[in-house]
């Protein structure tokens, strides 16, 4: 596509979209402290992490003022005006995954203190996922790869369906050995977030579709992809098991 | 005059005869163009244009300077056929019948496609005469009781007749911008028209007249149909239902505004709303 003819216009886009991936590599970090500071039982960088929350909360609000002066001053229209409202629509995700990352190291005392170890194996796991997820989309958003954005949105089934056994597994552990009862909660707790993390880079991902394509991503175009790639798609099996 | 009362000359202007055409989805179509081509001596304007032009709604046209966008309205109500070695081809329907079929009065035509145009041109008369001139050349009006309904019926649909009923024996070119494009405009509804061409009708107003005139448009399209020439994108995209941009003499893309604006299928289209050429 060309640039505008008034040039501020582009620049103030760019430096839009620089901002977005700037801000998703401070919620990308954020959320790998978090983790890592429950794996490696490190309380000095789970408290670092609750701090540097601080910081994505600025960077949405920059984002939020750059966009509205925006639309105040470059009436935008089709694709720079999806541009500027995506971009908002995703500082707001990165922004709620930088709290559920900072509640995740807020845990990390509780958690660490007396959990069994071996709950923590599916813990990390999913949290790998969900940190793969946020990287995957942040890099179809730069690219602009609507195909990437839909494996983003796929993929999440994966993260859901280790926690659901991730839950049956500290149920166990809980019934096991009620002593466990206070970390295992809390484990529990702090992977619901890393759930609600993944649900964030699906949110990420229909918007970076938006974007693209200027049309919501409806099931229908989920269903023709996935007939495309001889995949079974997610609303029909939901139509099946319902 | 002044003691008459809007409410008893409402029924002064009859209602516009109703369209014959529809086009594929049941909207009621009231002009239709086809292959439209237009020539200046050897040069040619405007390239196969087709559109179907909504009845009772606002269709804008858009488009950089020299696309065409003008010479193509001035073609709905023969504006042309003044201009030297202008030649115009293709099928114009109003109402089911062709406007440059050689037995049709270009007279009645243009009271039944009225244009308003960039700068106001009120005539060197009176408020009323301005208004009035229409319906006695028409024979619209039999008796000055009529006349007097007539025109206070136009100038109260134009939103005029509140600003000017104490002086409606003025001239007309005492009146501000904005109220003179809109004396203008109940010079053209005054003959009952079906369709109203609008060549910038707000490029010579400050924000305040346009945005009279623009709620002005909005309570019009409920009775006439409006076709406006716009440079302003946030204009067409405020006051029209549909959209059609033209480029280089050609149609390039037409459409809901709703999606013209949000999402046109051209990228030509999608350049120009977003300012990326001009």
């Amino acid at each position: 596509m060309n640039g505008h003819i008034v040039k501020a216009f582009s620049e103030e886009l760019a430096t839009l979209g620089h901002k977005i991936a700037a801000m998703g590599g401070l919620a990308e970090r954020e959320l790998a402290d978090a983790v890592t500071s429950i794996e490696r039982r490190d309380l000095a960088l789970a408290g670092r992490t609750v701090a540097a929350d601080l910081e994505i909360d600025e960077a949405g609000r920059d984002i939020e003022a750059q966009a509205i002066l925006m639309i105040a001053r470059r009436q935008p229209v089709a694709s720079d005006l999806r541009e500027i409202i995506v971009a908002v629509k995703i500082a707001t995700d990165l922004e709620r995954v930088g709290d559920l990352a900072k509640n995740i190291a807020r845990r990390a005392e509780r958690i660490i203190e007396n959990h069994p170890q071996r709950a923590m194996s599916g813990f990390v796991r999913m949290a790998r996922a969900a940190m793969q997820q946020i990287k995957d989309v942040l890099d179809a958003y730069s690219s602009r790869d609507t195909q990437k954005a839909l494996a983003v949105w796929r993929a999440d089934e994966e993260i859901d369906s280790i926690y659901n056994s991730l839950f049956r597994e500290l149920l166990t552990y809980m019934m096991e050995d009620p002593r466990n009862i206070g970390s295992c909660t809390h484990l529990l707790f702090g992977a619901k977030n890393i759930e609600r993390i993944g649900d964030h880079a699906t949110n990420i991902a229909e918007n970076i579709y938006y974007l693209v394509e200027g049309e919501p991503l409806s099931e229908s175009r989920l269903r023709l992809d996935d007939t495309e790639t001889g995949r079974p798609a997610r609303p029909v099996d939901a139509d099946r098991s319902a | 005059m002044n003691e008459l009362t809007t409410a008893s000359l409402e029924s002064g202007v009859p209602a516009p005869a109703m369209p014959a055409l529809e086009d594929g989805a049941g909207e009621s179509v009231a002009m239709r163009v086809r292959d439209a081509c237009v020539f200046y001596g050897d040069k040619q304007a405007l390239f196969d244009i087709s559109i179907d032009i909504n009845a009772c709604s606002v269709t804008s046209l858009i488009g950089p300077s020299g696309c065409g966008k003008s010479t193509f309205l001035r073609c709905l109500n023969r504006m042309n056929d003044t201009i030297e070695g202008a030649r115009v081809t293709g099928e114009f329907l109003l109402g089911g019948r062709d406007i440059y079929d050689p037995g049709l009065d270009v007279v009645e035509l243009r009271a039944r496609v009225g244009m308003v145009f960039q700068k106001p041109n009120p005539f060197p008369k009176s408020i009323f005469e301005n208004v009035a001139y229409g319906p006695r050349i028409h024979g619209i009006a039999r008796s000055r009781a009529d006349l007097e309904e007539v025109v206070v019926g136009s100038l109260v649909k134009a939103g005029l007749f509140e600003e000017v009923k104490d002086r409606l024996l003025e001239p007309g070119t005492g009146l501000s911008g904005g109220q003179q494009q809109r004396l203008c405009i109940a010079r053209a509804i005054a003959v009952s028209p079906e369709v109203i061409l609008m060549d910038e009708p707000c490029s010579a107003l400050d924000p305040i007249a346009t945005a009279r005139i623009e709620e002005l448009i909005d309570e019009l399209r409920a009775n006439y149909t409006i076709i406006i020439v716009t440079h302003s994108m946030q204009q067409a995209a405020r006051v029209s239902q549909r959209t059609a941009f033209f480029h280089l003499g050609i149609l390039v893309e037409e459409g809901e505004t709703s999606h013209i604006f949000t999402n046109p299928d051209d990228e030509r289209t999608q350049d120009y709303i977003t300012g990326r050429f001009g």
